[in-house]
């Protein structure tokens, strides 16, 4: 009885994920399930490995926000070996957080223009044939070419930044293993068109601007699809001001009370936990404080707009006050509103990757410090995708004896599940038959949060997405996959 | 009895002083071998079997064979090549080797010379061994997957009164180098930064240093191994 639809090219999501969806007898929907079902294991192989490799090592459970992985074990150990945040030279900080606005800026501009602006461009339910970057390139052409170019820009400045575009080595547990040549700064600075850090804050202006004007045209789409009331969690400065490097970790509910109070994510656990459920291999965080419930939360480009006060660069932060006026103030829980928030990060990280690159630090000073080595550290950062905890101990011969990788995506793992349900019930309550269109529905939904589903499970391989209809006796009726 | 003899390697006339080794001649030719046992200064040992040459038909090891007057040596022959790229291979499958992760990454003589080979599979089964990493000394590792027994650590690293530090333990396939433990104190930083610079993989580490050296500043980020002898010679292997 089953049916096998299969949609080419492969669907715009970074890894393996299966969507179920229970039918009642009257094809109601009654349940959805988003299944992450990779299994990968980093956590567990890398006990037994001396801890400096940990930044290297763990970075390969992805090859499109690897800097965040490294970046994250990296803080990680600088705690174990005994330089706190306040005590890294400013020159290996720099460095760092150039690398990381780099990585921002290509992740960004992969997932806007190469993944998601087909979506937007030629609707969801669109030729499939059509509804991919190639088609972009030839119908919008100078938009993909932006894209492209964008994204090269941040993989350069990875580049002089880590020694490799992919898997770098860089950050180094106290420290960073290279400064910036002038040759290379100036080659960002002034380099030739459109290779310039000036005609990125152009671009990324513009792609602020595109979703706006899409916005206006398409004003129920991106306010009313897989719309829903969440908590939002990121970190933040001390000061309130978006930071993707470092901070302290804040929480907000759907109307913007504060239920996470600005915490040193060094005590995570007090905050955080982890629910295990038998159909994923993802598991499924939530607030302590709150329980398991209701205690999930988002995390990513829209959560970080609503938990932080402001933006710490001109332009972005112009943008942002717009952003914030648009929910008068109060958390915006639109889903598809993160495409707007991450292109208000594209922009931001250029213009924090210009102010850095004009930073003498950035030339030239102590590059690695030591001090007291401790067993145990925990590293945070803001994966382009979300929130991203590394937390490490040692035994007494500096081998690594227990890891937990808390993800972007695993932190997102619920409201996807709800996002995927609320499409689902929407596109489908009482049809017998899934049309492609209703696929690419529930993936435009999933898609919106950008999720890296092997980075989740730390699992391997890039596959597709798979969906399955079951009836009110538990029978697969239609299988589709793309 | 003159102290300059002449030989030929795949047929080039050269010049060599009398007991030297072929592997040295040959270098003081600007003709390259590959080894990875070999370490300038040391007594050679043949344990690699990496500088296998032919000499009138027949392999010898040229790390540890005297030139002699006369003496037809072939080097770059496809046979050769071959068998070297097959021991390369071999030592890759024997162990646990993980570039990705690996500190010696890019300073590695393994690594380097299966690029120079251009190996991208190995023809032999993995074998994944299941093996320790050894981490109790206060200032090296011995990570026993990525070792490949050229015994360099223990002719070449010597406690003040000349003894060595390093041993093989136990016999056969379970071989390991070991760190004599009556002696293991005189094992000072230093020594232990020689140890792991002249191992030839990432089999010594010295601890809490690791990746200081940046990409592209590592020795064989711009240039292959044995770039520096011949460049004929270079791109014809």
């Amino acid at each position: 009885m089953g049916q096998k639809i299969t949609i080419e090219p492969v669907t715009r999501v970074e890894g393996h994920g299966k969507v179920t969806i229970h039918l009642d007898d009257e094809n109601n929907v009654v349940q959805t399930r988003l299944h992450i079902v990779e299994f990968r294991g980093f956590e567990r192989f890398i006990q037994g490995r001396p801890y400096w490799e940990a930044p290297v090592l763990v970075q390969r459970l992805c090859g499109i926000c690897p800097v965040s992985h490294h970046l994250a074990a990296a803080k990680a150990l600088d705690v174990i070996v005994g330089v706190g945040p306040d005590d890294l030279p400013p020159t290996a900080e720099k460095m760092r957080r150039l690398m990381h606005y780099g990585q921002f800026f290509q992740s960004h501009a992969l997932h806007f223009f190469h993944l998601a602006s087909p979506d937007l461009l030629f609707g969801i339910e669109a030729d499939p044939g059509r509804r991919n970057v190639i088609a972009v390139a030839e119908e919008f052409r100078d938009l993909a070419v932006q894209g492209v170019m964008m994204r090269k820009f941040g993989q350069e400045i990875i580049q002089a930044t880590a020694g490799k575009k992919i898997h770098g080595t860089g950050a180094i547990p106290g420290g960073i293993n290279k400064s910036l040549t002038i040759e290379e700064k100036m080659k960002f600075l002034i380099g030739k068109d459109p290779m310039n850090i000036d005609q990125m804050i152009v671009w990324a202006s513009s792609a602020v601007e595109l979703f706006k004007d899409y916005h206006r045209k398409n004003r129920d789409l991106i306010d009313h699809f897989a719309a829903f009331p969440s908590s939002h969690l990121s970190l933040v400065r001390k000061d309130g001001a978006l930071d993707i490097y470092h901070g302290v970790l804040r929480a907000v509910d759907k109307d913007g009370k504060k239920i996470l109070h600005d915490v040193d994510y060094q005590d995570y656990l007090d905050y955080i936990a982890e629910e295990v459920k038998t159909w994923s291999y993802m598991k499924f965080p939530y607030l302590r404080a709150i329980g398991k419930e209701n205690g999930w939360y988002r995390v990513g480009p829209l959560a970080r707009l609503n938990t932080c006060d402001f933006i710490p660069s001109p332009l972005a932060q112009k943008a942002f006050e717009e952003f914030r006026s648009y929910t008068g103030g109060k958390p915006n829980n639109m889903s598809m509103h993160t495409h707007w928030a991450r292109l208000i990060e594209t922009l931001h990280a250029a213009e924090m990757m210009k102010e850095l690159l004009e930073d003498p630090d950035i030339l030239s000073g102590e590059l690695v410090k030591k001090g007291n080595k401790t067993i145990e550290g925990v590293g945070l950062v803001e994966a382009p995708r979300g929130t991203l905890f590394h937390h490490f101990r040692i035994n007494e011969d500096d081998l690594i004896e227990m890891a937990n990788l808390i993800v972007s995506t695993t932190n997102n793992n619920e409201p996807m599940n709800r996002a995927v349900e609320l499409v689902a019930k929407e596109w489908m309550n009482g049809k017998e038959k899934i049309t492609e269109g209703m696929l690419n529905a529930v993936e435009t939904a999933i898609r919106a949060y950008d999720p890296c589903l092997s980075c989740a499970t730390h699992a391997l391989g890039k596959m597709p997405l798979q969906i399955e209809l079951y009836d009110v006796n538990d029978q697969l009726i239609d299988h589709m996959q793309t | 009895m003159s102290k300059v003899v002449n030989f030929s390697i795949d047929g080039k006339n050269c010049m060599a002083e009398r007991g030297q080794y072929i592997l040295d001649a040959a270098r003081a030719n600007n003709i390259y071998i590959p080894t990875l046992c070999n370490l300038p200064g040391v007594k050679p040992r043949g344990s690699c079997r990496i500088c296998n040459v032919k000499v009138n038909g027949k392999l010898m090891t040229s790390c540890t064979t005297p030139v002699a007057e006369g003496m037809q040596v072939e080097n770059n022959t496809e046979e050769l090549l071959d068998l070297r790229k097959a021991i390369v291979e071999l030592l890759f499958v024997e162990g646990n080797h993980y570039c990705p992760f690996c500190e010696k990454s890019g300073n590695c003589e393994l690594q380097a010379l299966a690029y120079r080979f251009n190996i991208m599979v190995p023809r032999y089964p993995y074998q994944f061994p299941d093996r320790d990493i050894e981490a109790s000394s206060k200032n090296l590792i011995k990570d026993h997957n990525r070792c490949i027994l050229c015994k360099r650590c223990i002719r070449a690293i010597k406690d003040e009164e000349g003894r060595n530090i390093f041993a093989f333990k136990r016999r056969g396939h379970k071989v390991v180098i070991n760190v004599d433990s009556k002696i293991s104190g005189s094992l000072n930083d230093e020594l232990a930064q020689k140890a792991m610079d002249i191992c030839p993989v990432g089999a010594l580490i010295k601890k809490e240093q690791g990746f200081i050296i940046p990409i592209g500043k590592r020795t064989y980020d711009k240039h292959p191994i044995g770039y520096e002898f011949d460049v004929t010679s270079t791109e014809t292997l």
